[in-house]
């Protein structure tokens, strides 16, 4: 795993429109210029927040980058979610599931 | 004295970007108003710039070359980085202070080693409490960064001798200045425990905080915090940078670990200055 790799990719692409841009139009040139796993780069490719989230990404790099998919709020919560469902606990990092996966808003609750 | 306020507020995104999906909208708008009366508060102080102390989230530096402590010295700055829909933040242009901004460098590094930068984007860190204390951007920002998210970090007694050094700075110069420090206490954000407050701990925090008890607030560990107040209780830097640049004693303004919506226990609190 090539976690700094993944996570400068990402941050890069946060704070750049241009790298936003490429990362739309030709994502596989923009790709090849860092050193990633198959899996990151599928990740990345299809933006896959679960994964991304259980691969140990920043929780903040990763709700930005979210936030450029025009991932919805509370959908953004359950991919990560579901990421701990289907590819297990975070592997790395700080920003571990802690709550079991419940709500902690009544406007999520109440959706 | 050129420092003529010095504040917390807290910073969390959804402050702006989830205001619509609010529940309590009572809860929001009495914490909107303390932040607006924080705004006026600095206002009736002369500020002629403001100090912004912010952890900030990946918007400048990365684990190639994390700074402890930087300080922007720009002519302007844009923000904010982020989705300008998600956020409820449209990009803008913000003035800086480059002459006073070096000179507070200057002062600040005859004790503490600081960076500095002239290139500097806004993440919600900043954005948020700008959108609320100067909402016309029409006030010089000077962006100050403590590194709260790519460990290792700064030691707490680091961060409070940072606060010092900055008020020493900001009284060597003619300047009236403003500084807020701006971050979370306990919460869990970007993780699905988004909402989650340790409302207990946050209490405990802010009395230490506003009775200015530098040895209780320094007695924190980062392996407690991340237990007890998670990831993003390690951004207490900020707030304890603030209390240390003030010196007296705090007057808490709004608390409400009633908004989770904003992932988050919103605070407003100001400090005498001694």
């Amino acid at each position: 795993m090539s976690l700094y790799s993944l996570q400068k990719f990402l941050y890069e692409l946060n704070r750049d429109e241009s790298i936003q841009r490429q990362y739309k139009e030709d994502i596989e040139s923009l790709l090849s210029k860092y050193t990633l796993t198959d899996e990151e780069s599928n990740a990345l490719r299809t933006g896959d927040i679960g994964l991304l989230y259980v691969l140990g990404v920043n929780g903040q790099i990763l709700m930005h980058f979210a936030a450029f998919l025009g991932v919805e709020w509370f959908d953004y919560l359950d991919k990560m979610r579901d990421g701990i469902k289907d590819h297990g606990a975070v592997r790395d990092g700080v920003y571990a599931m802690t709550g079991g996966g419940k709500s902690f808003t009544t406007e999520e609750e109440g959706r | 004295m050129s420092l003529v306020y010095t504040g917390v507020l807290s910073h969390a995104p959804g402050i702006t970007g989830r205001a619509h999906m609010v529940e309590n909208t009572d809860k929001r708008d009495e914490f909107y108003a303390a932040l607006e009366a924080q705004r006026q508060d600095i206002m009736n102080a002369g500020a002629e710039a403001i100090i912004v102390i912010a952890a900030e989230h990946f918007a400048n530096f990365f684990m190639n070359n994390m700074p402890a402590y930087c300080i922007g010295i720009s002519e302007n700055y844009e923000g904010p980085i982020e989705d300008p829909e998600w956020l409820a933040i449209e990009k803008t242009e913000i003035p800086g202070a480059p002459d006073l901004g070096k000179r507070i460098t200057r002062h600040v590094m005859d004790s503490v080693d600081v960076a500095y930068s002239e290139e500097w984007k806004f993440d919600h860190g900043i954005m948020v409490p700008l959108n609320f204390l100067t909402p016309n951007y029409d006030l010089p920002v000077i962006p100050v960064n403590i590194n709260c998210q790519g460990p290792p970090l700064t030691p707490l007694h680091r961060s409070w001798a940072f606060g010092e050094a900055l008020r020493r700075a900001c009284d060597a110069v003619p300047e009236k200045i403003a500084l807020v420090g701006t971050g979370g206490i306990s919460h869990w954000p970007a993780t699905p425990d988004s909402g989650k407050i340790n409302e207990a701990w946050d209490r405990e925090f802010l009395d230490r905080l506003m009775r200015n008890d530098k040895e209780s607030l320094l007695s924190y560990n980062d392996e407690d915090t991340y237990r007890d107040a998670g990831q993003g209780g390690f951004e207490i830097r900020t707030f304890i940078t603030a209390a240390a640049a003030a010196g007296g004693e705090g007057d808490l303004k709004f608390y409400t670990a009633e908004l989770p919506i904003f992932a988050v226990g919103c605070t407003v609190a100001s400090f005498s200055l001694s």
